[in-house]
């Protein structure tokens, strides 16, 4: 471990120099107890070590910074936890390439990928035309969801009568097949742009209401309480209290909710479009153009991750409190 | 009026006007199921200044007692005032310390100190040189920007003493704050409660299940009995206001009250 923690025991007691001695045994004391959260991080980031052990030694320093770990450590951890699904992702990907090489199945059903990397080479302009019309779609759609759907959640956890009258019908909608709706949406709203976005909005807007009911319900008592002897307003402990703590549920139910809005706007396009990868995807399969049919999949799913990736970070800007506290994965599945 | 009159009124808490006063206070939860009889015919004075612990069995109504006084809770029968006025919503000029810290758990120590400013609009300047104070007379410092959940828990329950005491309220209600730490965490943080008692001039009333802790803290205990929560004694051992282990535990005024404690406890069949 290259900081040495028990530097800073030293300063932080030394500081503390005019305080009584059982104070000073109160703060070697808390010293004891807590793993240092920054050593830990280091240590899980710094190859090939299980997480566990360095946590253990970590102990007897607590290091309270802020500061992050560095970005060469952030690089380090990244790849330790993604290198597994890679792997895995490589060994589905070879064998695709090596059924296709001893044309096992024919061609028009699995292409080589080869044949998927021509055609985007060739049709890339085409195909970002298409791409940049579903994620647009896919966007619109989401951020409605979320705004409508974390007001919604807030209705219906401050008015009674809202959930009494509301939660069930919501609740209820979400057995409708929204995939049903689609053409009533062509028929209402056109071609256009409209009847996929409203399509996204109504398949996203579940799990962002669900969640954000989930969490702003989660808020504790005690801390309401808290808020009524500060004299605070409900609109100042709805923003100083409840929403932020509601946050970690709906981040997890927005992750759920972008990759969902990403089959509301496709599923819009496969109804009735005459643009996005919806529309291309029907168009090579009526064609049996298989190489174009699988370099639009791969396109749509690269839609889904991203815009995925894109919520986890504003998931770790908003709530890095929350992020550090869930901790390590390892530990807490072992 | 008199001057002899005059001086005897500011003599010590001979006629100074109780600063809480409970009257004839009954509590009774209503549920579809069973009906609670929580607190039963329950009176107490509390003077300015004065250090007060209520001891008494878990179930008894202690957190309810304290609720009340804070307007947390309506009362179902008798009456509570507070500076002279009668409670009938969630009082703003008291300070409350919660049984489980209650902090913020994205917010550094400082800006959860600071959340009681923030929520009454205080003077922001005045309210940071205070949280300052604070932060240095509880030990805190150089934490300032630690978040709870990387503080122990002695820690955690001085940051939340901070923010009850950040708007300098003349009643400070402490619902079993130090009930979680660990028996030497426990202890410092009670010479500590009781150095801040002594230097803020701050009418505390404490609620709590240990007997050494009601003691040691209190210059008057109630004595609670198991529900339907009624008080069944007060103690006044008599001991100087500054305590210290090493001089106050083995103090005859100490021990004789704490025995007796015991006993009251004891006598409703609860192990502490
Ligand atoms: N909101 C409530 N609704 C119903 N019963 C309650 C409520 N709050 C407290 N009680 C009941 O009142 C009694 C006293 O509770 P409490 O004041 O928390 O006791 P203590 O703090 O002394 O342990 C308990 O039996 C408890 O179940
Ligand atoms: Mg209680």
């Amino acid at each position: 471990m290259t900081d040495d923690p028990s530097s800073d025991t030293t300063t932080s007691s030394a500081t503390r120099s005019t305080t009584t001695s059982w104070e000073n045994r109160a703060m070697t004391t808390t010293h004891g107890v807590r793993p240092a959260p920054r050593a830990r991080r280091a240590a899980a980031a710094s190859g090939g070590t299980r997480p566990e052990s360095p946590a253990r030694g970590g102990r007897g320093a607590t290091t309270v910074t802020s500061a992050g770990p560095s970005i060469g450590s952030r690089v380090l951890s990244l790849l330790s936890a993604s290198w597994r699904p890679v792997a895995v992702l490589l060994v589905l990907f070879a064998a695709w390439w090596f059924v296709a090489w001893r044309e096992m199945v024919p061609a028009y059903l699995i292409p080589s990928p080869g044949a998927v990397w021509q055609t985007m080479v060739d049709d890339w302009a085409m195909l970002l035309e298409h791409t940049w019309v579903t994620t647009m779609e896919t966007i619109i759609g989401f951020v409605l969801a979320a705004v409508i759907g974390v007001a919604t959640a807030v209705l219906l956890v401050y008015s009674k009568t809202a959930e009494k009258a509301l939660y069930p019908l919501i609740l209820f909608a979400q057995v409708i097949p929204k995939i049903a709706i689609a053409p009533i949406l062509v028929v209402w709203f056109g071609f256009g742009l409209t009847p996929k976005i409203v399509l996204a909005v109504l398949i996203a807007f579940f799990p962002v209401v669900v969640s954000a009911v989930a969490g702003l319900r989660s808020v504790d008592p005690e801390l309401l309480e808290l808020s009524a002897t500060m004299g605070a307003s409900r609109w100042k402990t709805f923003r100083k209290i409840r929403f932020p703590g509601s946050l970690p549920q709906l981040m997890s139910g927005l992750k759920v909710a972008v990759t969902l809005a990403v089959v509301g706007a496709v599923v819009g396009e496969f109804v009735g479009a005459d643009r996005g990868l919806g529309y291309i995807l029907l168009l090579a399969s009526g064609n049996l153009d298989a190489p174009l049919l699988f370099a639009d999949l791969i396109l749509m799913s690269m839609i889904g991750v991203v815009l995925f990736l894109l919520v986890e970070v504003l998931e770790r800007v908003l709530i890095p409190w929350h992020a550090s506290r869930r901790g390590n994965l390892a530990l807490a599945s072992s | 009026m008199t001057t002899a009159a005059a001086l005897e009124a500011s003599g010590p808490a001979v006629d100074t006007e109780p600063i809480i006063e409970v009257s004839n206070l009954s509590m009774r939860f209503r549920s579809k199921r069973s009906e609670t009889l929580a607190l039963d015919d329950v009176s107490l004075s509390v003077m300015p200044g004065e250090f007060v612990t209520i001891a008494g069995p878990s179930g008894c109504g202690k957190s309810t007692l304290l609720k009340i006084i804070a307007g947390l809770t309506l009362v179902t029968d008798g009456e509570v005032r507070l500076y002279g006025e009668r409670v009938t919503r969630p009082q703003r000029e008291i300070g409350f310390a919660f049984q489980r810290s209650a902090l913020l758990e994205w917010r550094g120590v400082r800006k959860n100190i600071l959340l009681q400013a923030e929520m009454r609009g205080m003077d922001r300047r005045h309210a940071e040189e205070r949280a300052e104070h604070l932060i240095e007379l509880t030990g805190l410092t150089g934490f300032e920007k630690a978040l709870p959940h990387e503080l122990s828990g002695g820690m955690q329950q001085r940051v939340a003493l901070c923010r009850a005491l950040l708007h300098e309220p003349r009643v400070l209600l402490m619902d079993e704050p130090f009930g979680a730490l660990d028996a030497l965490t426990r202890e410092q943080m009670n010479i500590e409660m009781n150095r801040i008692w002594r230097e803020t001039g701050t009418t505390v009333v404490l609620v709590t299940h240990s007997v050494p802790e009601a003691v040691f803290l209190g210059s008057r205990i109630v004595v609670m009995s198991p529900r339907p929560g009624r008080i069944v004694e007060t103690l006044v051992p008599g001991l100087p206001d500054e305590r210290e282990y090493s001089t106050t535990l083995t103090d005859p005024r100490f021990t004789t009250a704490a025995e007796r404690l015991r006993d009251l406890l004891g006598a409703s069949h609860v192990a502490e």
